[in-house]
């Protein structure tokens, strides 16, 4: 009797946690359609995800107990259906259960979470290291020890996105969008798979976060500070994740994106890399035409003071200053390449000295002296920007 | 005509002059709740533009600026010119009847407190016609972006400081007032529950307020006067803002949740036809919930990076909150169970705002779970969750309290078709709005940006959608309580067949002056 009874309790049992198992499978299925976290990609991610499946699970069948109990009392104890009210106000024996046993369950979920935790939190013996640093708006990466470094922004076309129509440019209707919209940049951060790869997050002007959900980091870049994270990706592909901190206008236009790739594939990407650099340098010394420093100019121009001063150099007033007729751009040049070069503390303009290399700042001032009706007629050659410098 | 008597009673100037000297709790209660109507429209106009500029992916509406700075006036507003100030009107109207005082403690002070709001609420708005436009570094200021914002953060900071001052006056009063008046044998532990939170609501008000006007002054100097306390190039640290801007605004949480509870705890019992559950243990755990929000105050700043030891401490403290609060709702559907239940409108508001704040509060619980938080923080899964524990929570038992007490205030009974109507559109619409919102977190939407990638699209929708349906269902709510005011079936004294307390002995509406000789409680 007794064993026929316990072979019922397991059958239960068992239909129980399949369908406890079942709703896992369901929900992670959901991930796909962007219900839940998004597919993990490292061990780390993986354990955040059953945490997060484990908890929300827990908190669901609490609410279905105590509101099925509820909602009972609102069907069967309403005065409609003539029920009379009781006048108990106290019992300290359910009191009691019903603090120790969520208090149990709270403990339940603590364990697990401080073990992740901790794994987390241990950074050491790491395979690689990237330096992050956040700028208004966009990432910079440098690999330690590599020669490597670099800026990466935002790819989506401005035609994309459109105008608004409050807005001092007018409005105007945003093109059709590509598939990765806000989540392209022009140069993404390539990484070695199966390696533990250590970042460190600072940033230049305000917080910001570095966040890859499918990767399981989230850390806010905190300037004059330096933050530590880490992430051993299994799988190559590319996974995409954006600023979560608020830093200022463009806060929702400075995407992250990276791409895993086998180890053979990051050393050839490596040496890519450090050629072009060379190369880049090398230009800093020749001497550059006005139509080829104008065109420059341009792209740099679009790409790096855009955001701010606006595509048409007329900027947003109260905030940020109209390039088009201004006083820096059209007087002495002196002052104009110390403001790009050394910034203006405690505004958005940043110092770009550090960020472009000789020839993007001698282009992008030429292009500022000579666009916008600025028609100064000026010429910055590279060697000159290589010169203040030193 | 009444005796000379009484009419000496009720003696009061007339027109504007009546509302700008009045030390009437009455009357007082009816500025603050008036005030607060019209911040609500005013934030609730704020995320409509933020829902029509999310409403499809591409800027469309406002530009990013802009879009900022809406996000920052609509909590501010919400918070320190909606939320707060109502709760301080329903406890002007409400403690001085349910503790049988004839008026606050403070009367002069209770009108200053007032008066001062509108000047705060000019100076907060008035920012946006600043040049570089109103504050826009989202509500929390946090520096170094806010030091860089035009004179519109200035504006704020004064504004924050008007608002701090109000409510350290406000919260003064009702400490003296609860302390000072009770009529004779209503002991602290016979008083109603509305007053109890009040009482510990005005405590963390008077612990935090001032912390709040210290860091904003910090900022003030930090951006006006060459300090650097959050500047690394002077030295300063900007994560030292969060600590203490956090450790007012965790309280801050509760002292908008606290006074709901009350509500929540005087509603059930009276359509329930039943004394509420664990009377003792609802106080208890009211205190306890205040003691722990001073002690939880980084787990909003998880991932700032903090020592090991410092997230586990944080993750514990928070999630042991839990269990207060899984204590209250426990109660509440106790008090419920085997009751005699009727559904009038603050009954349905009361039920929407257990089974909602519930949400809220195990999606809280899921976010003080560290590893996790990782994934959750900054995204939409916390705008959903504030707004579970905010709109669900707060702003429901506020309307829950109205549609309670306003045939007590006016004499007049609302529609009760119009008030069952208003509800059910309130909770529909506020569902479609911020349930979807979760799985946006998830999915990796980050909060406060003015435009999204694809995948976003649909839930986005949704969301603006029942935003647009929020916001227009609560100019029947305004429609309800202004004809409520201007006529409509008489109430009777008790107004509920349910209801007990010192406030339902009163005429409905109550006379001027109310108590002028203490009643007696047993």
């Amino acid at each position: 009797m007794f064993m026929l009874r316990l072979a019922k309790l397991r059958h239960a049992l068992l239909r129980v946690t399949s369908a406890v198992s079942l709703f896992f499978v369901s929900t992670l299925a959901f991930a796909e359609y962007g219900f839940n976290l998004q597919p993990p990609v490292t061990p780390i991610a993986r354990e955040i995800l059953n945490l997060h499946n484990a908890i929300m699970i827990v908190c669901a069948v609490i609410f279905v107990i105590v509101f099925g109990a509820m909602f009972y009392a609102v069907f069967a104890h309403r005065k409609s259906r003539g029920h009379k009210a009781s006048d108990f106000d106290e019992s300290t024996k359910v009191e009691i259960v019903w603090t120790v046993v969520p208090f149990l369950i709270l403990v339940g979920m603590a364990i697990p979470s401080t073990a992740t935790l901790l794994k987390m939190d241990d950074v050491t013996e790491s395979d690689l290291t990237i330096k992050i640093t956040g700028y208004q708006w966009k990432w910079h990466y440098e690999y330690m020890d590599k020669g490597v470094s670099f800026f990466s922004v935002l790819a989506t076309p401005r035609d994309e996105i459109g105008r608004p129509m409050f807005s001092s440019t007018g409005f105007k209707a945003g093109d059709a969008k590509n598939a990765n919209y806000l989540l392209q940049v022009d140069k993404p951060l390539v990484l070695p798979v199966d390696q533990k790869i250590r970042f460190l997050v600072t940033t230049n002007d305000v917080l910001h976060a570095w966040w890859v959900p499918q990767i399981g980091i989230k850390k806010d870049g905190i300037p004059g500070f330096i933050n530590q994270m880490w992430a051993r990706i299994e799988q190559p592909g590319t996974y995409r994740g954006q600023c979560a901190e608020l830093c200022g206008k463009d806060h929702g236009f400075m995407p992250i994106v990276l791409d895993a790739v086998s180890e053979q594939d990051f050393n050839a990407w490596l040496e890519q890399e450090k050629a072009m650099m060379a190369a880049a340098a090398a230009g800093a010394d020749r001497e550059w035409a006005k139509a080829e420093l104008l065109e420059k100019g341009k792209e740099t121009y679009d790409k790096v003071c855009a955001s701010c001063h606006q595509p048409n150099g007329q900027g947003i007033a109260g905030v940020f200053p109209a390039i088009a007729g201004s006083k820096v751009a059209t007087g002495p040049l002196d002052e104009h390449l110390h403001l790009v070069m050394a910034g203006k503390p405690g505004t958005a303009m940043q110092a770009f000295g550090p960020q472009l290399d000789d020839v993007a700042l001698a282009a992008v001032i030429t292009y500022q002296r000579n666009a916008f009706g600025n028609n100064t007629g000026d010429l910055v050659q590279p060697s000159r920007i290589k010169a203040l410098r030193k | 005509m009444a005796t000379a008597a009484t009419a000496h009673h009720d003696e009061h100037p007339y027109g504007i002059m009546r509302w700008l000297c009045t030390t009437n709790h009455k009357d007082i209660g009816t500025l603050y709740l008036w005030f607060a109507f019209i911040m609500f429209f005013v934030g609730g106009a704020m995320a409509m533009v933020i829902r029509a500029e999310l409403f499809q992916p591409g800027l469309q509406v406002v530009d990013p600026h802009f879009f900022n700075q809406m996000t920052t006036l609509h909590a501010l507003v919400m918070i320190f010119g909606a939320v707060m100030p109502a709760f301080v009107g329903l406890a002007n109207w409400q403690i001085p009847m349910m503790i049988g005082a004839p008026d606050m403690a403070l009367p002069r002070l209770n009108n200053w407190s007032f008066w001062l709001l509108p000047f705060a609420a000019t100076l907060l708005l008035g920012g946006l016609f600043a040049p570089g436009g109103g504050p826009a570094a989202g509500w929390t200021i946090y520096p170094p972006l806010s030091v860089q914002g035009g004179m519109g953060t200035d504006f704020t900071i004064l504004a924050i400081h008007t608002l701090g001052i109000s409510s350290v006056l406000g919260a003064l009063n009702i400490i003296a007032t609860i302390l000072n008046m009770r009529a004779p044998g209503l002991t602290l532990m016979k008083m109603p529950l509305f007053v109890w939170t009040w009482l510990i609501t005005a405590y963390l008000l008077l612990a935090v307020m001032p912390v709040l006007a210290g860091v904003v002054t910090m900022l003030l100097t930090d951006r006006h006067f060459g300090t650097h306390f959050f500047d690394p190039a002077g030295g300063g640290d900007p994560v030292l803002f969060q600590h203490v801007f956090w450790f007012f605004g965790h309280p801050e949480v509760y002292i908008l949740i606290l006074p709901a509870f009350g509500v929540i705890s005087q509603i059930l019992p009276t359509f329930s036809r039943k004394p509420l559950f664990g009377y003792d243990s609802m106080v208890y755990a009211t205190g306890s919930i205040a003691f722990l929000s001073f002690v939880v105050w980084a787990h909003h700043m998880f991932t700032v990076g903090l020592p090991t030891a410092g997230e586990l401490f944080f993750m514990y403290m928070t999630m042991l909150i839990a269990v207060p609060t899984g204590v209250k709702v426990f109660n509440w559907v106790s008090t419920m169970w085997r009751g005699s239940m009727t559904f009038e409108t603050p009954m349905l508001f009361a039920i929407g705002f257990v089974f909602l704040f519930t949400i809220g509060g195990l999606s809280g619980l899921m976010l003080a779970i560290v590893p996790a938080d990782f994934q959750y923080h900054d995204t939409y899964f916390v705008v959903a969750h504030f707004h579970y524990v905010l709109f669900s929570g707060s702003i429901m038992a506020i309307m829950g309290a109205v549609y309670y007490w306003l045939p007590k205030w006016t004499g007049n009974m609302y529609n009760e078709a119009q008030g069952k109507w208003h509800f059910w559109l309130t909770a529909i619409f506020f569902n479609i709005t911020f349930f979807p919102q979760h799985f946006l977190g998830l999915a990796g939407m980050p909060r406060r940006i003015p435009d999204y990638a694809l995948q976003f699209t649909e839930f986005n929708v949704w969301s603006s959608i029942g935003a647009f349906g929020l916001g227009l269902t609560q100019l029947l709510f305004l429609y309800i309580v202004v004809r409520t005011i201007r006529g409509g079936k008489k109430a009777t004294d008790r107004v509920w067949e349910g209801a007990h307390g010192l406030e339902w002995t009163l005429p409905s509406p109550p006379p001027y002056h109310t108590f002028a000789t203490p009643p007696k409680v047993d």
